[in-house]
């Protein structure tokens, strides 16, 4: 009990310096009078103009008939030919972007125009769905800028999705009288089937000079890495149909090709194929018996058997995704819809955010030429990673290819990323499907260091006002041949520290901080003074460890630095019958916590602690007066995914928890406070991140038959 | 006194407040900012019909893309070879895929004609291929084919130029117009422009170049290298200067440049602006004009101050000081520094405008790199400011790992660039991004061995996978009698108790066939006999995957030649677990201590977990590597006769490992276990893990009968350590020759792979109640502790 109340005392009450109540009240009624008054009349103020400028914000509601129209003279200019050559540092503009603290690219639209040529002729049609929607994407982004003089990119409201409904010529008149057409200067086209017959070019024929191109079906010839941004051909399909999504797992076909004009050169491989491996490979064509009135693109056929399109494709491990007279082929969008994982064979062809997507994760790609061995590959697949393929391929679907809004911000998010590239979306954020984010460690400390132990350790004792027995801490401690540093947190803010001369004289600098309220998370701040990676968090009451223990502790710290490494252990369980996690601090077989009383832990996490710990538990902490070990061991486990280490034999430990004879009331109390926590930080969390594990660390030859003094650490698991 | 305060306050306070709201109107309109504010801001129409649009193409347009009239797809792939000219070769048109289908990804050197000096740095580009496992002496069947001219400087102006390089190629029967052919280069084109000419047409040969630049660079199919020096070590190399994680970094200087300042010519654009962010504090940028004779012919006003400036600092200083360095073009593209700062775990910030960057196909630059434009060199101060603390130690970690995955040798960076190709050979089963960008890094991960993440030990945590909850138990007996020894039978006995233990495998390596299955103990795990091979040639151990079922079939063999030690690090299809439990016959563990090391096996799954244990030590005196079977206070070694690890590091030895490597193992006799010790420090830079053992092992057991005269290597019955403190001097002839066989064997391996890749440690682990004075009933492992 003593130990007990003393270590609540250590964390004694804030104290705030108050008013005198009287006054406080009187302050604090006028200055909210004051303040209402003010609040009411600057409403009434401004009321109308607010009401009236968010009116201004909305948009304007008009029709498309009304758009101005544009003659372009036979003589206007046409741009230069795409050039090949250009990159980003040659053929745009950076300065237009500029530093910005956001690190967000400004994208322009120009205005809608129709354009005809000097015959009234339409050029194009003036917008599809499909541009319209795009266009409405950047508009409601945050990348979108009104301001044509701020703007680093200019997106012109020319339609070119479709070369084959457009005149080429025309549009590149009208593209080259834009008003900050400037050779095509920082102007992005997108375009999804470029090319027409007879040659089928694979980039958009649409003379555009220097204009970058989002393009669908780029080869590895037209497309200039690193400028251009090759991206998927939309299917409209994608709108009108909803395919929930599938389970990954086997499924009824192994292999399925679902587009309607190959070549024939292709359908006799796929036919040959089929032949070789029987029912497990489908070869579906159009549906030639249609009766009226049924859609052709949502049916096919193989023999006389009618499937419903897209729906089949969910009916197949893998999809076959050929090329046709282009590279690109909407029927990858409708593959990954489905789940099914794309097969793609097209040489050259530039896959969709290639600069991205990691598409080896969602795709098998085949040369045509190993066509014929398309069924030997695809069956050396593991099973579990063909399971990951089909997740990945429907995540790359929703997140990329299912409406254009979603292929217009991958598009100028990959702008944006090349402009400010030290503020780039990550691999991970790009790739990893929630699921996987969900689940997956990245450990911040993963580069396998082991600290030199020349570095030493600071050991932080946190105090409120045991001098007595602090002084006993700093003199044991300080016997630690690693110690490079003490530290003192003083949390008492209503006493002074002792003086210097009344400190032990110890060989390391020894440093006492003060600090402004009295809460438990002082403990973990990331103090100036720890200048080495390695802290020891010891309790001004621990003064039962030997230096033996303590440097030992250090050194599996430095064999373990991302994790926690500590004397005393716990452990959570399931209580299956509240049904909810419970704390346990007996003689158990396992740990998954140990206690920040007597703990090596990189001071990174003090930082974590302090900036980044999730939700409201720092400040739950400081109000219980409780847990921050706790705390901290969650912290750590999710961020690292790794177990605690308990080094050396079981002690008794002057702790409140520890006295299990006397006390019993408090003790419970105690138990059932820290099971909450735990609780807490669960639901906080989201998830339980300690990790129970059955080992703790002892020195190679503990309790060995060999000579004492032969050890390095004789003395451990002495009481 | 503190009312009236406060009342003036208020008062204050509130009038400002009241100014603001009723003149702050008034004040809007002169203001600046009022202008905008007060414009709507245009978004892009809400059509009133939008809802009418057409869309962008039909439905049938779009699945039905197929023109009948154009070329088959055999003719167009057959036009492509001839419409693409070599300098936009590709994979599909320039490279011959068929000549790697049969033997698989070989490479071949041509032999070196006398009179033909080459470079050191192109001799130590040439051996590594040598000593690569893809190395093959016969071009017949070879994939890829390796001048013997050193192409690496092809400066006209430098001493190392090689004339009519043309010529000669010309006259290799083997050229075929380049194809197939990987051509290294580090120097191409000369003063002024420094373009990337060679000298000689490469015609349609993939091109492995320092400082290439994207113009000129044909993706996918040419390779970006980095520049290294010709002090650059062939194999090993140095460690990266990182030593500890601080956030935030606990570096001087914030940002570091000291170059030459090009004063005319090519790249003087970017050179000569670097002075400008020099602030004195935490951004150091130092030129010098001193470089070339006649510098001070084009001197300008800052040179001498400069030049002042420029001797106060040392450069290795600045590199070991600073969180970010400057990286800018010289005169090509590609500059020494950039390696340097990734070894000092200074991160690059790099300032060359059209660089490829060396082996971006791989390596994803963002990670590790700020890959600035030379056109924004004034915005990097506040741009690298701006970088968050965490994402700095991530960037000078990844530099780290990336300098020692791919750089920190000749070795690495030659296989890396033939990994490369050889990835590209076929997609399917090549590495995924991912597996280039997080450690182990893409050399240590076979695609061959499996493309799933799950099935390797190092991305469990990443991927949120677990491994697997059994294990395989896979032992190798030697015995020379005929018959099943009482050790071995125990022993699968203990083993097959283990309520994780999946199967048992026994390698029967001697050369009596084994015994019929009935003399095989009955258990609940199956269990399965793998006959060993001799050492013949030709008949490796792959084509003959013996296994059957605890149906061994009784076959004479011929005992010519002791068996491959190496043998049992071979992948066996057999072996279905992540985890393995490797025994010799004569290990003597019980159940509980099995179970125990799979626990901790399953928190360290990508390290070896085991029981009897020896280190390694520097010995000054001799000044080579000693080795130690001693008790001592550190660990470095677990014997494999008694551990688990992972499967994946049977195919990383047996596959990853170039065969040379392998034969002198089994030339060594005592060493395999040694190798797999090394080759796993290597991969994951860590310490093996021991677990505590029972005391029960008797005095050697050791000299039992054992198969041929080599191997009296097989390692000494569980532990020399616990059972023979002075393990060291074991009496007799054939312990101290297998003693010092060992230790020959660690300083030759510390030799190949040019570092000494083992890591001590100085813990156990125990039971967490292991000894603790409790109730013996409340002990998990109780039987642990039995004296």
């Amino acid at each position: 009990i003593m130990c007990a109340s003393a270590k609540y005392n250590t964390r004694g009450p804030a104290l705030i310096p108050r008013m005198k109540t009287k006054h406080r009240i009187y302050y604090i009624t006028l200055f909210s009078i004051v303040l209402l008054g003010l609040i009411a009349t600057g409403m009434f103020q401004f009321w109308p103009h607010s009401i009236e400028s968010s009116s201004d914000w909305t948009v304007e509601k008009r029709s498309i008939h009304d758009v101005p129209v544009v003659k372009l003279p036979a003589d206007s200019p046409i741009p230069e030919r795409g050039d090949l050559s250009c990159r980003m540092h040659t053929c745009f503009d950076v300065y237009r972007c500029g530093f910005n603290p956001k690190n967000k690219i400004k994208v322009y639209i120009y205005s809608l125009k129709k354009y005809v040529d000097e015959y009234g002729t339409l050029v194009s049609n003036t917008i599809s769905r499909e541009y319209n929607e795009l266009l409405t994407a950047i508009s409601d982004s945050e990348f979108y800028t009104d301001d044509v003089n701020r703007a680093c990119l200019f997106v012109p409201s020319i339609d070119v999705l479709n070369q084959n409904a457009l005149r080429i010529k025309e549009t590149a008149q009208a593209l080259a009288q834009l008003s900050r057409w400037d050779r095509g200067t920082n102007h992005l086209l997108f375009n999804m089937l470029p090319g027409g017959p007879p040659d089928y070019n694979t980039a958009l024929d649409v003379p555009r000079d220097r204009a970058l191109l989002a393009g669908g079906g780029f080869s590895t010839w037209t497309y200039r890495q690193g400028y251009d941004v090759s991206i998927p051909v939309y299917s409209p399909l994608s709108g009108e149909v909803d395919l929930p999504e599938r389970g990954p797992g086997p499924r009824r076909y192994f292999i399925l090709s679902s587009q309607m004009a190959l070549h024939p050169e292709y359908r006799l491989e796929l036919e040959a194929l089929q032949a070789e491996n029987g029912e497990s490979v489908l070869i579906l064509d159009k549906c030639t018996n249609l009766s009226d009135g049924v859609p052709a693109v949502r049916k096919r056929c193989y023999k006389n058997q009618v499937f419903d399109y897209p729906q089949v494709l969910q009916e197949s491990t893998f999809c076959i995704v050929l090329r046709g007279a282009r590279l690109g082929q909407a029927v990858l969008s409708d593959v990954l819809q489905a789940g099914c994982v794309p097969v793609i064979i097209a040489d050259s062809y530039i896959l969709p955010f290639s600069e991205v997507l990691d598409w080896k994760r969602a795709s098998v790609v085949i040369p045509e030429e190993k066509m014929p061995e398309m069924y030997s590959i695809l069956q050396s697949i593991p099973q579990r990673q063909i399971e990951e393929m089909q997740r990945q391929a429907r995540w790359f679907w929703e997140a990329y290819f299912r409406s254009m809004k979603a292929i217009a911000l991958a598009t100028l998010q990959i702008i944006n990323d090349r402009i400010y590239p030290y503020a780039a979306i990550s691999y991970e954020e790009w790739n990893d499907p929630p699921a996987v984010k969900w689940s997956s460690v990245n450990n911040p400390l993963f580069l396998p260091l082991i600290p030199p132990q020349s570095q030493g350790f600071t050991a932080v004792v946190l105090t409120y006002d045991r001098v007595e027995s602090l002084f006993r801490v700093i003199t044991e401690v300080s016997k630690v041949p690693s110690l490079s540093k003490l530290l003192v947190v003083w949390n008492n803010q209503n006493k002074n520290p002792p003086e210097d001369s009344l400190w032990p004289k110890i060989r390391v600098p020894l440093k006492v901080v003060r600090t402004a309220e009295n809460k438990l998370s002082n403990r973990f701040f990331p103090y100036d003074e720890i200048e080495t990676e390695a802290v020891l968090a010891i309790d001004d009451d621990i003064i039962m460890l030997t230096s033996d223990e303590l440097q030992f502790g250090y050194e599996v710290w430095r064999e373990f630095p991302d994790r926690l490494v500590g004397y005393p252990g716990r452990l959570h369980l399931w209580d299956h019958e509240m049904n909810k996690w419970k704390y346990e601090s007996e003689w158990t077989n396992e740990v998954s916590m140990v206690l920040t009383g007597a703990a090596f832990y990189h001071k990174y996490f003090n930082y974590l602690y302090t900036y980044k710990m999730p939700g409201d538990i720092k400040n739950w902490v400081d109000a219980h007066m409780n847990c921050e070990d706790i705390a901290m061991n969650f912290l750590v486990a999710n961020v690292t995914g790794k177990s605690v280490i308990k080094v050396t034999p079981r002690k008794k430990f002057k702790c409140p928890e520890c006295t299990a004879i006397d006390g019993l009331s408090l003790d419970q109390t105690h138990m059932v406070e820290r099971s909450e926590c735990i609780n807490k930080f669960a639901s906080v969390f989201g998830t339980m991140p300690l990790k129970v594990v059955e080992h703790r660390a002892d020195p190679v030859l503990y309790k060995d038959d060999f000579p004492e003094k032969l050890k390095s650490f004789p003395n451990i698991g002495s009481l | 006194m503190q009312t009236r305060k406060k009342y003036i306050f208020l008062t204050f306070l509130a009038s400002w407040l009241l100014l603001f709201f009723f003149g702050g109107d008034q004040l809007r309109r002169f203001a600046p900012f009022s202008g905008r504010k007060a414009e709507a801001r245009r978004n892009w129409p809400r059509w009133t019909d939008r809802s009418l649009l057409k869309s962008f193409a039909e439905p049938e347009e779009l699945q039905r893309d197929e023109d009948p009239s154009l070329l088959s797809p055999r003719e167009r792939r057959a036009a492509w070879l001839s419409a693409y000219s070599s300098s936009s070769c590709r994979m599909e048109t320039c490279f011959d895929f068929s000549r790697c289908e049969k033997h698989g990804f070989k490479v071949f050197t041509y032999p070196q004609e006398r009179g033909q000096p080459i470079s050191e740095t192109y001799g130590k580009i040439l051996s590594s291929i040598e000593r690569s496992r893809y190395h093959t002496l016969d071009p017949e069947e070879a994939c890829l084919f390796i001048l013997s001219i050193d192409t690496l400087d092809r400066d006209h102006l430098s001493g190392r130029y090689v004339r009519n390089v043309d010529e000669k190629i010309r006259g290799f029967p083997l050229w075929n117009g380049g194809r197939n052919h990987l051509i290294f280069n580090l120097y191409s084109g000369t003063w002024p422009s420094y373009t990337g000419e060679l000298g000689f047409d490469i015609g349609q040969a993939i091109l492995a170049k320092a400082s290439f630049s994207t113009d000129s660079f044909r993706p996918g199919f040419d390779i970006s290298i980095p520049l290294f020096s010709k002090d650059h070590p062939q194999r090993g190399g140095d460690k990266g200067w990182l030593f500890q994680d601080s956030v935030p970094p606990k570096k001087k200087y914030l940002l570091v440049f000291k170059g030459k300042r090009y004063l005319t010519g090519i790249g003087s654009g970017t050179r000569n602006a670097l002075h400008h962010i020099h602030n004195g504090k935490d951004i150091i940028s130092l030129t010098t004009c001193k470089h070339g004779k006649d510098w001070e012919k084009h001197k300008d006003t800052r040179c001498d101050k400069d030049n002042v400036d420029y001797e106060r600092f040392d450069y290795q200083e600045l590199l070991h000081n600073s969180t970010f360095c400057i990286v800018p073009r010289g005169r090509r593209l590609g500059s020494f520094r950039f390696l340097e700062a990734l070894q000092a775990a200074c991160i690059p910030v790099l300032l060359s405008d059209g660089w490829e960057l060396p082996f971006a196909e791989a390596i994803d630059w963002g990670r590790a790199a700020v890959v600035g434009s030379e056109r924004l060199l004034l915005q990097i101060p506040s741009a690298v400011r701006c970088i968050h603390p965490e994402r700095v130690l991530a960037f000078q970690q990844q530099t780290q790992f990336l300098w020692d995955a791919y750089f920190s040798s000749v070795d690495k960076i030659v296989h890396t660039t033939l990994e490369i190709i050889k990835d590209r050979l076929s997609p399917p089963r090549s590495r995924s991004r991912f597996l280039w960008n997080t450690l182990p890094g893409g050399l240590l991960v076979l695609p061959d061995f499996s493309t799933h993440l799950g099935d390797f030990p190092f991305y469990y945590l990443q991927h949120g996978y677990s491994p697997s909850k059994k294990f395989t138990a896979f032992i190798r007996a030697a015995s020379q009698a005929g018959s099943l020894s009482q050790p071995i039978l125990r022993l699968i006995q203990a083993v097959s108790e283990s309520q994780y233990c999946a199967q048992i495998v026994v390698l029967w390596s001697c050369e009596k066939a084994p015994p019929p299955s009935g003399k095989w103990p009955q258990s609940t795990v199956p269990l399965t006999i793998i006959q060993g091979r001799r050492k013949v040639r030709g008949e490796g151990p792959g084509t003959r995957a013996g296994s059957r079922s605890s149906r061994p079939r009784a076959q004479p063999h011929l005992c010519v030649l002791p068996p491959q030690l190496s043998e049992r690090f071979f992948p066996f299809e057999a072996i279905q677990t992540d985890a393995v439990l490797s025994l010799d016959e004569d290990t003597s563990l019980s159940t509980s201590e099995v179970d125990f090391a799979f626990s901790v096996w399953r928190s360290f799954p990508e390290r070896i977990v085991g029981f009897p244990t020896q280190s390694h030590f520097w010995d000054p005196e001799q000044g080579r590597w000693g080795y130690t079977s001693k008790w001592t206070n550190e660990l470095s070694i677990i014997l494999t006769a008694a551990a688990f690890y992972h499967r994946y590091y049977h195919s990383l030895f047996t596959e990853y490992l170039p065969a040379g490597l392998r034969e002198l193992v089994d030339g060594l006799a005592a060493c395999e276990d040694i190798l797999m010790n090394v080759l796993v420090a290597a991969v994951t830079k860590l310490p093996p893990i021991k677990v505590s053992q029972r005391k029960q092992h008797k005095e050697a057991a050791a000299q039992q009968a054992e198969c041929g005269e080599g191997a009296a290597g097989t390692p000494l019955p569980g532990a020399p350590s616990p059972s023979a403190p002075h393990g060291a001097r074991v009496k007799g002839t054939a312990g101290s020759r297998r003693f010092s066989q060992r230790q020959d064997c660690l300083n030759q391996l510390a030799d190949w792979f040019g570092y000494m890749p083992l890591v001590s440690s100085q813990l156990r682990l125990d039971p967490v109640l292991f000894k603790d004075q409790v109730s013996v009933l409340r002990k998990k492992y109780p039987s642990l502790e039995k004296a």
